[in-house]
């Protein structure tokens, strides 16, 4: 999905670029924000310009009993890559946040800081993404902020959501939940937006064809929590991937993780990436991917529904958890262990530093 | 993915380790392992890498025991070379590229990685070439390439100088790590408490020297040797050819890699190398210390694409850290696991020995895995 400008109203700022009076609490910012951001974002909250976003209690209530708030920054490079950009990110990123929790996402703020000479018509595109992303989601960007930085002082535009949802009653997923004769449940192919980023950013002219798999979960989440209100662990996979949610998984839950390399799904243009970088796929960052921990006896139904949302078609089942065992050189207690598929073992361990791709 | 995977079926996996485990059988009985385990040295990082993503040496019988050579030059890289880049990336009218991973190595004061937090331009690159695209894009910039690597990398950082100096680039230099592969295996044998019984050989570096070079040590030291691949059923084969050998008491070269390995080595990459380098008097090495004719520099006729000519670089000798054995490590002599601070004090977040400094690095490798002996 790429929002192509002549399909958005035209402003009187077209290919013009942000100056830092757009930043100065002046009549130019007045001009941008209503142009670009209550316009764009269209949300009655946002329209009554106040310095806050109100709700009313009752409508929470009716939904759960616990609210969930969280908060993300997003500053990839580059601003628009294969299947996405910063603002489809900044939108699936905090209300997946808030889905893994078992919290349906109901509004999000926006907080901007660009750089000065950022190109308005870009900018236009990012909010327009925002907005569809958010209606697809069905939740509502309420209030912002918009910061101009001097050239320099920003690289182009970083972006700050937070939101709120809320829990309902049944639900306690918690990453300490995970207990031996589980299974670990994913939907879909592992480091595709990872893969993507390094593809977009055109330093190794690849010829592979990888898009982000940055996608809302809220809708497959909702899904699953109908068949299998127990959900015993659940998060989504970004940063660090799949292995750093794992590794944090079996340490809160004191168990071992045993993942089976050959159920794993990668895409074959991502496997390709990773074999001529000397990256590993699992450490690869997702926008798009849950990891679920499950009851055996639930999980058969729970795939099957996950299988029938186009948000999961792929999903299936990974690895399961056992109880803390001793290896020959310790407790296997708090550690993800990998079947090769190749007949021997290895340790998935966090991830130290950056994923640095090898030399030779 | 085509010519990948038919390298890693479990199949002929499962096979090769029969015949492995059979031979392994035959070499006990006939009283060849039974006061010590048969010791085999993969000399290379990238072989050492295969090994453990893979569980190679759970699948091997008890009689037989990996050590993990130097071959990683991201860890034989001393702290002394560290600093010099360090001071070289720390001029403001440099930007300094590197490969990615020698950015965490610990130098005496900081690595690269700190360095660059603190404001030097450093830039991680995949090639040499890209370091050329940005000095001719950086013209008022001086661009310096940290080559590093055995002749498996040596070539196109040659390759490289050679393309800079037909251009005519002159705000591009390179700061010479290289190191070679002979001379270090040959230490690795002379040293008095080694008790290797065979090589799997460097197959990307026997790409660019050809078989020939390994001779003396199948003819010197007697010692069995298989040029090997870098997938995991390379590995196995090799292993497998290597046992034939020990079994039938032979000591040759053999080439397992001939999908890429061509007996006489590649002529046009050999002759860049040798246009450009000269081998130096010694080299400093983490964990082994100064070995005679180990390393390369730039020749006096490219002194003007020698980042150590053309800059002041304190060259310091800096000593390994006391408590480190990563020496005894590489040459087979303790096992990770025995060393004083391994997992303690030394760990892949703060690396204090070379082993622990990149993935490729032994010591590394079984920390991440450090909880598995033989137990499969």
């Amino acid at each position: 999905m790429s929002i192509n400008l002549e399909d958005l109203p035209k402003t009187k700022f077209r290919g013009k670029n942000i100056t830092l009076a757009h930043g100065a609490g002046g009549k130019a910012m007045r001009d941008l924000i209503d142009k670009i951001f209550v316009a764009g974002f269209d949300s009655p909250e946002l329209t009554l310009l106040e310095d806050q976003a109100r709700f009313d209690l009752s409508d929470l209530n009716k939904l759960g009993n616990r609210l969930a708030m969280t908060t993300d920054c997003y500053v990839v490079d580059p601003l628009f890559f294969p299947g996405g950009d910063i603002g489809k990110l900044a939108v699936t990123g905090t209300v997946n946040d808030l889905a893994v929790g078992g919290a349906t996402p109901l509004y999000l703020t926006c907080g901007m800081i660009i750089e000065e000479g950022f190109s308005i018509d870009d900018l236009q595109r990012i909010v327009a993404s925002m907005k569809a992303t958010a209606d697809s989601c069905g939740v509502r960007i309420v209030t912002g902020d918009t910061k101009v930085v001097p050239r320099g002082a920003a690289d182009k535009l970083f972006i700050n959501t937070a939101g709120i949802g809320v829990i309902p009653e049944n639900s306690n997923i918690l990453a300490n939940r995970a207990q031996a004769g589980d299974v670990v449940i994913i939907n879909g192919y592992v480091g595709d937006h990872g893969a993507a980023i390094v593809d977009a950013r055109g330093e190794l002219a690849l010829e592979i064809s990888t898009v982000t798999d940055c996608q809302p979960l809220n809708g497959l989440i909702s899904e699953m929590l109908k068949v299998c209100p127990d959900i015993h662990c659940m998060r989504d996979a970004t940063r660090g991937g799949l292995a750093t949610v794992l590794n944090e998984f079996a340490s809160s839950s004191e168990v071992a993780i045993q993942l089976d390399n050959t159920k794993i799904p990668v895409r074959e243009e991502v496997r390709g990436v990773c074999e001529i970088l000397g990256l590993d796929p699992l450490y690869l960052a997702n926008e798009g991917k849950l990891i679920a921990i499950v009851a055996k006896d639930d999980s058969e139904a729970l795939l099957k529904v996950m299988q029938q949302h186009p948000a999961g078609e792929n999903s299936c089942i990974i690895g399961y958890i056992e109880a803390p065992s001793q290896g020959a050189k310790g407790s296997l207690k708090g550690k993800v262990i990998l079947e090769t598929g190749f007949g021997g073992n290895r340790m998935i361990d966090m991830l130290i530093g950056e994923q640095l791709p090898r030399i030779c | 993915m085509k010519f990948v995977d038919e390298f890693r079926d479990t199949v002929k996996a499962k096979t090769l380790t029969k015949e492995i485990q059979k031979i392994a059988q035959r070499l006990d009985a006939n009283k060849i392992t039974q006061a010590r385990p048969l010791q085999i040295m993969e000399f290379c990082g990238g072989h050492t890498h295969t090994i453990f993503r893979y569980g190679i040496e759970q699948m091997l019988p008890d009689n037989i025991e990996m050590v993990h050579g130097p071959g990683c030059p991201v860890c034989v890289l001393p702290m002394g070379r560290v600093d010099d880049c360090v001071a070289l990336a720390e001029r403001p009218e440099v930007i300094f590229t590197t490969f990615g991973d020698a950015m965490r190595v610990p130098g005496s004061k900081k690595s690269l990685l700190q360095a660059k937090a603190d404001g030097a331009d450093i830039r991680m690159t995949y090639s040499p070439m890209d370091a050329l695209n940005l000095a001719r894009k950086n013209s008022d910039r001086e661009v310096i390439f940290f080559g590093l690597g055995f002749e498996t990398t040596m070539p196109s950082t040659a390759l490289t100088v050679l393309h800079a100096e037909r251009e005519g680039i002159t705000n591009f230099s390179l700061f010479c790590n290289h190191i070679t592969t002979v001379p270090t295996i040959k230490a690795v044998l002379d040293s008095p408490d080694m008790q290797l019984d065979g090589f799997l050989a460097p197959g990307h570096v026997a790409m660019v020297i050809g078989e020939r070079p390994f001779d003396f040590i199948t003819k010197d030291y007697h010692k069995p040797l298989v040029i090997t691949g870098f997938e995991p059923l390379d590995i196995l084969h090799s292993m497998w050819m290597l046992l034939q050998q020990i079994e039938a008491k032979e000591s040759i070269v053999e080439n397992q890699y001939s999908r890429i390995v061509p007996p006489e080595g590649n002529a046009p990459a050999l002759e860049a190398l040798t246009q450009v380098f000269e081998v130096r008097e010694f080299f400093e090495w983490r964990g082994l210390g100064s070995i005679d004719h180990s390393g390369v520099r730039m020749k006096k006729e490219y002194a003007a694409y020698d980042a150590e000519e053309k800059f002041p670089v304190p060259n310091l000798k800096i000593a390994d850290p006391k408590s480190c054995q990563c020496g005894e490590v590489i040459k087979g002599v303790i096992k990770p696991w025995d060393c004083k601070i391994f997992g303690t004090k030394c760990n892949p977040e703060n690396p204090m020995g070379a082993l622990m400094v990149s993935s490729e690095g032994a010591c590394a490798a079984y920390y991440n895995n450090g909880y598995e002996k033989k137990s499969a």
